[in-house]
């Protein structure tokens, strides 16, 4: 693998493959040293024009269990402040000798930009673009789900049937992108659950179930409960009322989580804002797979680190 | 000075000898002993006039200059320009207006007249020294705020009125502010799916609609920028059968390009009003052949490379297109049918000039006539590559594109520009236009 931009272009094979070695990584993890040599001497570079300290140490996690240098640059106080584009702050990042990049940045379609510019040789992974993709994410949900659901018998094994329900801002989320392309490909199906104004134009065309209603969609059972974030700047521009009525409507509340079935699996990418999108009830619960979807990223991101930086096929 | 143009075919089809002489022209025997242009094969073309340039000078003099932007304007077959006024400081001023139209006819090109801007520093607050500018030697007659829509309803309607004491007339840039607060290419499956913020057909819509029906409440003159969307040609549609005076403009782009060039996130794709569904571009040829649009404007908008290597949200809205123009308009509407040439020099050159009340432009070919043309060979065709761009800037979204035609020569008022695809020196273009 050349690179990791998107969950879109990802074959159910290419898929499979990526859950499948982060199972192998994931069995490193269990071992008294929990570290491989795998890739000592390769650097990546961390580059984070976006705050996310959740992704960024779970990817600095990750590295340093392959045995690989991690250089980490953020934004706040840097060059980029100065006015510095992606270009030349990757150029410059990329003569300190870099193998990989990992990029977060606000603008959709960044890391695509990065990687087809032809301004760097570097592997480039997306850790979060905009509001397009986020695929390490929707990659260790995926693993998360299917680790619940199959267990040890996991490897080589997709969704095939599995419902999930992603709820709240669609319309905002990369989360979501990735998961629904993923979750498509690898056979579950999809219910996204938002008001019409949390809802991406077009939305129709995606293959998806559309639902307002949140009850609605929970007396269907789904598999999987995946509440999304909701930032409290969008009351400001009008697409909800105020947090009460939000968490009223589309909050996976104390009520709501006593109707799902006892093998609901109930994920929250993070960070959770409790008593607003997810009681504290549902969060700690035994069903709640919020530190599972945590301990299983660093598994999925040295799996991804290790593919582009070998170029090894899953 | 005399220049003969031998065997051309006129837009209607016909071939004719063309004699020009003290930058008018003459009968052919009358033209003797000067230049010689062997026209066999080529279509002559009456100057082409494009209502929506950016100069960018002064100001933004790394993007484009009134020289440089004359030089791509001639390579495309045009032999005069308005100049938008987004320029640093603003076009609201007689001074600045006078400024760009002199340096037009110091270098000789094209003639350029100067947009002014509808309000101070186009900031859409108070309206520009609107008459000064008419009554200037510029003798501004269209007025744009262009890069930002005149939204404030009143202050429109006060536009129109008072423009139309001058015989001007307002270009508006249709554009919601509200409604499009962030946006990046347009609203649908699409931009969702790249994480785009959309931008959505009733921000332009909505303002046409409220536009069309000022202009007849106060019985003014409208001019529609760069219609992008079907739902906008159905409002023109429907104020033109109402009797309302407006007129409207596509660019070549909008009549070729949809929104699935955003995919690859490549910047030179990024323009403002963004490139719509394949179902607009439809409705926008169809409403050119039509007459509903009257006009293709280029909406020519230089940047500097940096500005577009970059990521997509970060990037400049625009994309250079004087050059390519006409080929696009060929490939768009000549070559599917829908236009003939007499109908490419209406929409590209006399309709234009009526619009802006642009004087020598009504007779094209006339004897006594100002000799304004471009001699252009349909049948070529050429990977279309930087090296066909004479501009300061290539954000050209057609680079490595197929386009047919060639514009093999230009004249303006009777000075060669253009001669056998090549730009004339500057030097040379300046003096012989000096001489007149």
């Amino acid at each position: 693998m050349r690179h990791l931009l998107s969950t879109r272009d990802l074959s159910c094979d290419d898929a499979i493959g990526i859950l499948d070695v982060a199972e192998d990584m994931a069995d490193v993890a269990r071992r008294a040293v929990p570290k491989l040599p795998t890739l000592q001497g390769r650097t990546v570079a961390n580059l984070f024009f976006e705050d996310s300290t959740r992704t960024r140490l779970s990817f600095e996690a990750a590295a340093k269990r392959l045995s690989a240098d991690v250089i980490t640059f953020s934004a706040k106080g840097s060059s980029v402040q100065k006015g510095e584009g992606l270009k030349d702050t990757a150029q410059t990042i990329a003569a300190m000798g870099v193998d990989a990049v990992v990029l977060r940045h606000g603008a959709s379609g960044a890391a695509r930009t990065l990687a087809d510019g032809g301004w760097i040789d570097a592997a480039v992974v997306n850790a979060g673009d905009g509001t397009h993709e986020h695929p390490t994410q929707a990659l260790l949900d995926a693993y998360t789900m299917r680790k619940a659901r199959h267990g040890d018998a996991s490897r080589g094994r997709d969704l095939e049937g599995l419902r999930v329900a992603i709820v709240g801002d669609i319309l905002h989320s990369r989360v979501a992108r990735s998961n629904l392309w993923l979750l498509r490909t690898l056979g579950a199906e999809v219910t996204l659950v938002a008001p019409a104004t949390l809802l991406p134009s077009g939305v129709a065309t995606w293959p998806a179930v559309v639902r307002h209603d949140l009850d609605d969609a929970l007396a269907d059972q789904p598999d999987v409960v995946m509440m999304l974030r909701i930032q409290s700047e969008r009351m400001h521009a009008a697409f909800f009322p105020n947090e009460r009525e939000y968490s009223r409507e589309w909050g996976l509340d104390d009520a709501r989580f006593s109707r799902l079935g006892p093998d609901t699996m109930v994920m929250h990418p993070g960070p959770m804002i409790r008593g607003l999108e997810i009681s504290a009830a549902a969060a700690d619960s035994a069903r709640s797979l919020v530190l599972d979807q945590v301990t299983n990223g660093v598994s999925i991101r040295m799996a991804v680190l290790y593919l582009v930086l070998t170029g090894a096929t899953a | 000075m005399t220049v003969l143009i031998q065997g051309a075919t006129l837009p209607d089809g016909s071939r004719a000898d063309l004699g020009i002489r003290d930058g008018v022209f003459v009968e052919p025997g009358d033209a003797a002993g000067g230049r010689v242009i062997d026209a066999d094969g080529l279509r002559a073309l009456p100057g082409l006039v494009d209502l929506h340039t950016h100069l960018r000078e002064p100001g933004y003099e790394q993007s484009e200059t009134v020289l440089t932007g004359s030089r791509a304007a001639a390579a495309g077959g045009f032999t005069a320009v308005f100049a938008m006024a987004n320029t640093s400081p603003a076009q609201d001023t007689a001074g600045v207006v006078e400024q760009v139209a002199s340096l037009g006819e110091q270098h000789g090109y094209v003639t350029v007249r100067p947009i002014g801007a509808v309000t101070i520093g186009l900031a859409g607050e108070r309206l520009s020294e609107i008459g000064a500018m008419a009554r200037s030697r510029a003798a501004v007659r269209v007025f744009s705020d262009d890069g930002k829509c005149v939204h404030d309803a009143l202050l429109m309607r006060r536009a129109l009125e008072y423009v139309k004491t001058f015989d001007g007339v307002v270009a508006q840039h249709a554009q919601e502010p509200r409604l499009t607060e962030g946006a990046q290419m347009n609203d649908g499956a699409l931009a969702s799916e790249l994480g785009l913020a959309g931008w959505p057909a009733v921000a332009e819509e909505a303002i046409i609609a409220r536009d069309v029906l000022l202009a007849e409440a106060v019985g003014a003159r409208l001019h529609v920028c760069h219609v992008s969307t079907a739902g906008s040609v159905e409002v023109v549609r429907w104020a033109k059968a109402r009797g309302i005076d407006v007129t409207a403009e596509v660019t070549p782009h909008h009549l070729l390009l949809t929104e699935d060039a955003a995919v690859g996130y490549d910047a030179r794709f990024k323009v403002n009003p963004p490139l719509r569904r394949s179902e607009d571009v439809e409705a926008l040829r169809a409403a050119l052949a039509d007459g509903t649009i009257d006009i293709v404007a280029t909406d020519h908008a230089p940047h500097p490379v940096e500005s577009k290597e970059t990521a997509w949200a970060e990037a400049s809205f625009g994309m250079v297109g004087l050059e390519s123009a006409l080929s696009v308009v060929q490939t768009a509407m000549v070559d599917t049918g829908l236009l003939d040439w007499t109908g490419v020099a209406r929409v590209l050159s006399a309709k234009p000039a009526e619009i802006g009340r642009l004087a020598g432009y009504d007779a094209p070919f006339a004897l006594g006539a100002p000799a304004h043309l471009t001699l252009v060979d349909p049948t070529a065709r050429r990977s279309f590559g930087v090296e066909d761009l004479r501009g300061r800037s290539v954000n050209s979204p057609y680079l490595g594109r197929d386009l047919p035609g060639r514009v093999v020569a230009t004249l303006h008022r009777g000075v060669p520009t253009v001669l056998d695809g090549e730009v004339r020196p500057a030097e040379d273009v300046a003096q012989e236009a000096s001489r007149g």
